[in-house]
């Protein structure tokens, strides 16, 4: 069994095809992935048994972030209004730059040591582990899966179950390397062992920081699902409290976080509704026992307001981070998340990162798919991802120069040779005779096909031209009729 | 929110169909339909193209064969060539003047007729009234023979065990393989054997097959594992570009098992002697 490791390459956005060419030889990966993605795939489906409910959800989950999408500008300012009149501090950052000097500033001026993290990919977008331990802080996570990667100094490979592509054996051996403990393959005792070395961390902690799965404008409401209760130890024990969320998380008030959340936690995990909902309105109040002294949210942009500046990529915002699209993705279940070298993977990564990054990060991403419309027909919140890949495909190979650019790094797959060959195939297609004389020939001359076509018969035999085309059969068959 | 992990044996993943309404034509049967019959037919399989023409004659309708058609223009549009590909459909347009139902032998270019073609077009508005026109009366084939002809087959072969192949476009814009399903269930010898991840795409996307090879070629080597295990001794779709993603596939790995066009094998399945001697 090959088992040639993804994260001990240089493993970039930049290098997708070759990251997916070594995660495609790693056959316990794509065991292990296929198996964990079909598991997901059934669960959600259980979950939503009724077509019609399903649909009418979907609809609506839809509409909701639409509206709230609509209304952005207005319901951040009023979300920062309700949240510091309820003693939330709110910072914002338009940069990951800017995000991690913010977090810092905080930490330093609680002369903090130690930070503990629930599970937040925002934190991930701006690399913030790395960011404190240069500051010499020690940042540790405590959501199970960031855990196990985190010991094993990797990215997450999935945005909901970042240690998907990892079996029990697996982690077993890493615990057994890693912490030193005696090696076992049972899930049980290798969460009880995390989750007791873990227990000591957050009663130790300076600080802990935390996600955002949704804001809410009008009730000042930060909401945060999870299952492990490491969520809500990180955001009630530590004496400060750092929320991290991207801005395109705020929806307008407290009912419509109902169908958001169940389609989150339907299409995530199968599950009807999460262990832990967490709703964070306000630091410890005079005369509460337990709770934070200080609670602070920094809102984060880093290219977002880009894409919302665009009517159509503006619906890669609707999104909430549900990972179902990765979950039914071929090629995700075929590469995992790590070969995308990018914090977002999958259908959804390739929608969103290319505005993070700009598309000359990320100039594979939008052609790493088939458009076979999976990712599209589970979206929850219904984004319509093809199509946006498609149009990313536009922005990709326009001439970086042309006007109304209405993104960063447009034009990264441009090339002026292959620009001219699609005019080839435009002039070819457009003109009968041409097309009728281009088939003649290539049906009589189907001797001569070459046998080497370059990237497809690396995996398909050439394929060979029939005698007589169907012009030709068809013209003849009509003619005999009449 | 987390899970640890996942360790499950593999199941059943398959994901419930989009619905769509059955589109029928407002005036019942017609008499006389264009048949469109897509670049990759026209020189790869040009016996579904005929098959295809077969099967509608049969049922009492002419055919008219616009000679002046070649590509749909999906191959640019889905590479991000937009005006390219708006240019190639202008040129399919032109053909279609008379107002007769268009039959595609390709679910995924019926789809771009129907589903995008509106979208290339979109800021013209005369062209794309013409555009909704088209997409209004353009039928896949299988789509048109059940729904519209309500054609009603009857199997002249021996026992079969045959697995269905569709395409992802047919699949999730146009509900085709709904409508091949039910064909072949019309078929009283041919037993329809489903297989692994029948949902998921065989890897070929156009030009995703070219740009990612690796990645389409992992997909294609499991379509046709599958396939493989399934049992069936004959692989039926109604798109071609799946078919010579798949066939090529086979064919490398040695595997005696090429897929044939739905029309092709309707048709060979259901002439009678008499048909088979014209």
């Amino acid at each position: 069994m090959n088992s040639q490791r993804i994260h001990a390459v240089d493993v970039t956005a930049r290098n997708l095809k070759a990251n997916a060419r070594l995660s495609l030889k790693d056959q316990q990966l794509r065991h292990n992935m296929r198996s964990a993605m079909d598991s997901l795939i059934s669960k959600r489906i259980i979950s939503m048994p009724d077509e019609d409910e399903r649909e009418n959800l979907r609809e609506l989950g839809n509409k909701v972030r639409a509206r709230a999408l609509s209304e952005l500008p207005d319901l951040l300012e009023l979300l920062e209004a309700n949240l510091i009149k309820q003693g939330i501090q709110v910072h914002w950052a338009s940069s990951t730059d800017e995000a991690n000097a913010i977090v810092l500033k905080i930490a330093q001026t609680r002369n903090a040591k130690q930070v503990i993290k629930g599970k937040s990919m925002v934190s991930e977008e701006m690399a913030m582990n790395e960011h404190l331990t240069e500051h010499g802080i020690e940042a540790l996570e405590s959501d199970m899966g960031e855990y196990i990667i985190q010991l094993d100094n990797e990215k997450p490979t999935h945005i909901i179950m970042p240690a998907i592509h990892k079996n029990a054996e697996q982690v077993g051996r890493l615990f057994e390397h890693r912490l030193a403990l005696p090696y076992t393959n049972d899930v049980d005792s290798l969460i009880q062992s995390a989750r007791g070395i873990l227990r000591e961390k957050f009663f130790h902690a300076d600080i802990g920081i935390s996600g955002v799965n949704f804001a809410v404008a009008e009730t000042g409401t930060l909401l945060l699902v999870e299952n492990e209760g490491n969520g809500r130890m990180s955001t009630t024990v530590p004496p400060v409290h750092i929320a991290v969320t991207g801005i395109e998380k705020v929806v307008a008030n407290l009912q419509d976080t109902v169908p958001l959340l169940s389609l989150l936690t339907r299409s995530a995990l199968g599950q009807g509704i999460t262990t832990y909902v967490n709703m964070i309105s306000a630091p410890r109040q005079p005369g509460e026992l337990d709770g934070p002294e200080e609670v602070h949210l920094v809102l984060l942009d880093n290219g977002r307001s880009q894409a919302f500046a665009d009517s159509e990529l503006r619906q890669t915002l609707n999104c909430i981070r549900c990972g179902a699209c990765m979950n039914h993705c071929p090629v995700y279940t075929r590469i995992g998340g790590q070969a995308y070298g990018t914090v977002y993977p999958g259908p959804i990564g390739k929608i969103i990162s290319p505005h993070l990054l700009g598309l000359e990060n990320t100039p594979d991403h939008p052609s790493a798919s088939s458009l076979c419309g999976a990712c599209g027909e589970v979206c929850p919140v219904k984004i319509p991802i093809p199509a946006l890949l498609r149009r990313l495909r536009e922005e990709n190979v326009k001439s970086p120069q042309q006007a109304g650019q209405v993104m960063d790094g447009q034009g990264s797959r441009y090339s002026a040779k292959e620009r001219l060959l699609w005019k080839g195939w435009q002039y070819f297609n457009s003109q009968p005779l041409l097309y009728k004389t281009g088939t003649f020939l290539a049906t009589r001359l189907r001797a001569l096909t070459p046998k080497n076509l370059g990237p497809w018969t690396q995996h398909h035999s050439a394929p060979k031209p029939a005698a007589r085309s169907l012009h030709e059969l068809a013209k003849a068959h009509l003619e005999k009729q009449s | 929110m987390s899970n640890l992990f996942y360790n499950a044996a593999p199941q059943e993943t398959r994901v419930a169909p989009p619905r769509k309404p059955a589109r029928t034509y407002p005036t019942g049967k017609p008499t006389q339909v264009y048949l469109f019959g897509t670049c990759v037919v026209d020189l790869f399989f040009p016996e579904a193209g005929m098959d295809a023409i077969h099967l509608l004659e049969r049922e009492g309708i002419r055919v008219d064969f616009p000679q002046g058609q070649s590509c749909c223009g999906q191959p640019a549009y889905t590479s991000g060539y937009t005006e390219q590909a708006r240019e190639v459909a202008r040129a399919q347009l032109k053909l279609f003047a008379n107002d007769w139902p268009v039959v595609v032998t390709s679910g995924s270019c019926a789809g771009m007729f129907r589903e995008h073609y509106p979208d290339l077009f979109k800021d013209e508005p005369e062209m794309l009234a013409k555009v909704k026109h088209l997409a209004e009366r353009t039928y896949e084939l299988a789509e048109f023979l059940l729904h519209v002809c309500d054609v009603q087959l009857i199997d002249q072969g021996a026992p079969l065990q045959v697995a269905l192949h569709t395409s992802c476009s047919a699949r999730r814009e146009m509900n085709t393989h709904l409508h091949a399903r039910a064909l072949l269930s019309q078929l009283a010898q041919v037993e329809r054997v489903e297989h692994d991840h029948e949902s998921e795409c065989c890897g070929f996307g156009g030009t995703f097959s070219v740009r990612m090879p690796d990645i389409s070629g992992a997909m294609v080597a499991d379509k046709t594992q599958s396939l493989l295990a399934s049992g069936a001794q004959q692989v039926v779709s109604a798109d071609c570009g799946c078919l010579m993603n798949i066939n090529g596939s086979f064919e490398k790995q040695n595997i005696p098992l090429l897929g044939q066009h739905l029309a092709s094998f309707l048709w060979q399945r259901t002439q009678t002697k008499q048909e088979a001697s014209v």
